[in-house]
């Protein structure tokens, strides 16, 4: 594989990777991929960051950091509403962001409560899936969006969007932030959103027993 | 001999010394020369808005025209200082206006502006001309409109990185159709949007626009119609670089583009589409300067062809942004094998470096070199690592300033950038791990800054990072004979540390540190030094409330302040107790009265 930094992108094949792995073979040790995490400011300032490290002016942080540049405009309805509002997917990191931007948009709360169908269970409140199956929750309504199929799906099986985790170099834990584009992920394959009312979906899908099924397989 | 000159003379030999360095020394010579000095100076620059006031610096200079004030210390740059610190300019304006000074020039930095400040500014001085904010905050547009409304002979209007308000009362339109003069105008960094009918029309009439930096939320087709208008320009600022490639504004673009033969410096790029970037082409090959870091849009590939048309380049800032495509292999439920994730993360790693490979390569007269991180969130990212600079160092013989962020360093690149690079006169490095050792032999990085300091001995400024131990204090104290700032996080062991460099650093102006274990000792040991520098940042150290009280109390021109957070608010704290930060400045005016409740100066 030749390393041209003007023609990387062909370069790139698809394919199984093989050979040409000397030079830092010894530095990776393990890399884990964990893709759609949310990154609010509490996981941040959590012990692998420091207020104010790196030193990068606040300034600069709030204005050229917003992961790619690319914006995603998408449609969203809510049953009733008798107009509707567009969204930035780029503005957000993960599913609990723009559900909050829902909330605001709308006008409405509970939609869903914590939607990050990949944290483990947080000892504050009951898990989306949880919040949904139960009908004593306020959650009148159900997300869910269309997807690059002409599909409706509810929000939050698939990772928000393909990132690269974890991983350690030499024994220095590091996390490279590299979006990677793919048409399975949320972001990419999402066309318009939906916000429905509860009453409509007539519990279908919604049930607890498929529910548990779809968590176990998270875990 | 001199001393025989009328002060005519004096004062017309004065006219030639510029720099606020000199004139200092020049009215330290004697008594009259001190006199002539003062009535004939024009440009005044104070570093610390505390160390003296609005009516001494009036009192002394009241011929002054241009003022240049600087406020909040540099890490306030990082959120380490509260709001409501401090540095309000109202108090200046305020004086000045009072004491009939004839203003024309105000600049300022990291400094509270009120849009009743800027409101008094615009009323007060009719000859006012040049406003230049940087890193300040409190105005809106309304403070805005107010001086494009106000300011007769407005030549420059330059805002770089403010926090500013949009209240859309379409400020720009406030220039009214009488103002020709314009030099300069930078709104870059402003959020809202203005009118570009009145944006066209104000860059038609003003003839000897030279610099016109917009923001994000002017279109491309905008930005064409000017260029058209103004072929002058040699700086320029794009604000939004987003349209259909293929379009006729595009090729519009790239025309006036072609006509634009002064333009020296570009920037901007505040969105983008990089297949649009090709209209900039015919510019590049006379770019001296080329600011892309508040471009996420770049994609490397994008970023290195731009680069390879710039051979001129004295000036870069970039920052080296991935997105890869077509991996969908990788994520079908295929499990990734560690050799594959391997195979991408080197390609990861190497596009930064690659990228710096093709400046090395193609910018032999780039002189300053600023490398961001892509990303905040995570603690490394794929960007750059020792080998990009190794390179530079070796392509770029001219190389005098640089600003690299990286995931990792060793001893041995920073041995070989002081070995190719010995005109260094600003090294600031840091890594995304602030006590990450040598990536090769995990050892301290003492020796590569070592290897810096020695070699470089223009050396100014310097920012280390990196597993350091006091051994690079040493180094830095034994040979950074020109040092004037230093900034110092999460290094060293002990006092020692700090000692070295209070002793040898004999030009040491500012000292920042941070999370490092220097205390009372080293604080203690020559107070008389901080004399001679402007200030002395120490936070999350182990200086305790004890030893800054006892500082304090033996030097009188000194403020101490201990800046406190909520957590502790006692009447009177222990003097054996840690404080959180401290910052101290040598001032004529002693402790100043408007300090908020968390501010205690001792």
């Amino acid at each position: 594989m030749e390393k041209n930094g003007v023609g990387l992108e062909t370069e790139l094949r698809l394919g199984l990777p093989g050979g040409d792995v000397e030079k830092n073979e010894k530095k990776r040790v393990f890399l884990d991929f964990c893709g759609g995490e949310d990154k609010t400011a509490a996981a941040a300032e959590s012990k692998n960051q420091v207020v104010g490290w790196p030193p990068v002016a606040a300034f600069r942080r709030r204005n050229s950091f917003n992961g790619g540049g690319a914006k995603m405009y998408v449609k969203v309805s809510m049953d009733g509403a008798p107009f509707l509002r567009k969204v930035d997917l780029s503005m957000h990191k993960g599913y609990s962001q723009l559900v909050k931007a829902l909330e605001e948009l709308f006008g409405c709360f509970g939609i869903v409560r914590d939607t990050n169908p990949q944290a483990p269970t947080t000892k504050t409140g009951p898990t989306p899936w949880e919040a949904l199956k139960d009908e004593e929750e306020n959650c009148e309504y159900v997300p869910i969006y269309e997807d690059k199929d002409g599909d409706w799906m509810l929000l939050g099986d698939v990772p928000w969007e393909a990132r690269f985790g974890k991983c350690l170099i030499g024994q220095f834990q590091v996390k490279p932030d590299i979006i990677i584009y793919d048409p399975k992920m949320f972001t990419e394959s999402c066309k318009r959103l939906r916000i429905m009312k509860r009453a409509d979906t007539n519990g279908v899908g919604l049930r607890a027993k498929d529910l548990l099924k779809g968590l176990s397989k998270e875990e | 001999m001199l001393n025989y000159f009328p002060e005519e003379v004096l004062e017309h030999v004065f006219d030639f010394v510029t720099s606020h360095r000199d004139r200092n020394a020049v009215s330290l010579v004697c008594k009259s020369w001190y006199s002539v000095e003062r009535f004939s100076r024009e440009k005044v620059f104070i570093g610390n808005c505390y160390a003296v006031n609005p009516e001494r610096v009036i009192a002394r200079f009241p011929r002054v025209r241009s003022l240049t004030l600087k406020g909040k210390p540099h890490f306030a740059d990082f959120n380490l200082v509260p709001p409501d610190w401090g540095g309000y300019v109202y108090p200046w304006i305020e004086a000045m206006a009072k004491h009939g000074i004839n203003l024309e020039e105000l600049r300022l930095k990291r400094m509270v502006v009120s849009d009743e400040s800027l409101e008094l500014l615009a009323k007060s001085f009719p000859n006012f001309k040049s406003l230049v904010l940087v890193s300040c905050e409190g105005f809106t547009t309304d403070g805005l409109a107010a001086i494009a409304s106000n300011c007769r002979f407005l030549r420059e209007l330059d805002l770089q990185e403010n926090e500013v308000d949009d209240r859309k009362g379409q400020w720009l339109s406030c220039f009214p159709d009488s103002c020709t003069s314009l030099i300069s105008l930078n709104f870059a960094c402003l959020k809202g949007e203005v009118n570009a009918a009145a944006l066209e029309r104000l860059v038609a009439r003003c003839p000897n626009l030279r610099s016109l930096r917009l923001n994000h939320a002017v279109p491309l087709d905008t930005l064409q119609k000017i260029l058209t208008q103004a072929p002058q320009l040699n700086d320029l600022g794009t604000g939004s670089f987003v349209h259909d490639p293929d379009s006729e504004t595009c090729g519009k673009l790239k025309n006036a583009m072609k006509k634009c033969k002064s333009i020296r410096s570009l920037s901007g790029f505040l969105d983008v589409n990089a297949r649009c970037l090709p209209a900039v082409y015919p510019i590049c090959t006379n770019l001296t300067s080329l600011n892309l870091s508040y471009a996420p849009g770049i994609y490397s590939n994008d970023l290195i062809k731009l680069i390879c048309h710039c051979k001129k380049l004295e000036r870069l800032w970039v920052c080296f942004f991935i997105k890869l495509i077509h991996y969908t292999y990788f994520f079908s439920g295929v499990p990734l094998s560690n050799q594959g994730l391997n195979w991408i993360m080197q390609i990861l790693d190497t596009i930064g470096d690659k990228g710096l490979g093709a400046v090395a390569s193609t910018c032999k007269e780039l002189q300053e070199l600023r490398v961001f991180p892509s990303d905040l969130y995570g603690v490394g990212n794929a960007g750059v690592t020792e080998e990009g600079l190794v390179a530079i160092s070796a392509g770029c013989p001219k190389l005098n300033s640089i600003l690299y962020f990286c995931q990792q360093m060793t001893n041995a690149a920073l041995i070989t950038v002081a070995k190719n690079c010995p005109n260094f006169i600003r090294f600031r490095l840091c890594t995304l791990n602030p006590t990450i050792p040598d990536a090769v032999t995990n050892l301290p990085l003492d020796e590569g800054f070592g290897a810096i300091v020695q070699s470089c001995k223009g050396l100014k400024r310097l920012s280390v990072s990196g597993l350091l131990t006091d051994q690079v204090f040493l180094y830095i104290g034994m040979y950074a004979e020109q040092l004037e700032m230093l900034s110092i996080a999460f290094a060293g062991d002990s006092d020692k540390g700090m000692l070295y460099v209070l002793n040898g650093c004999k030009k040491l102006k500012k000292l920042e540190i941070r999370d490092s274990p220097f205390g009372n000792v080293a604080l203690l040991a020559d107070v008389g030094k901080y004399e001679t520098m402007r200030s002395l940042w120490m936070s999350s150290c182990e200086v305790t409330f004890g030893a800054c009280k006892t500082l304090a109390e033996k030097m009188p021109r000194l403020n101490v302040e201990i800046i406190n957070e909520g957590e502790e608010i006692e009447a009177s704290p222990d003097d054996r107790h840690r404080v959180e930060k401290m910052y101290l400045y040598r001032t004529l005016v002693g402790p100043r009265r408007d300090a908020p409740d968390f501010v205690w100066t001792l």
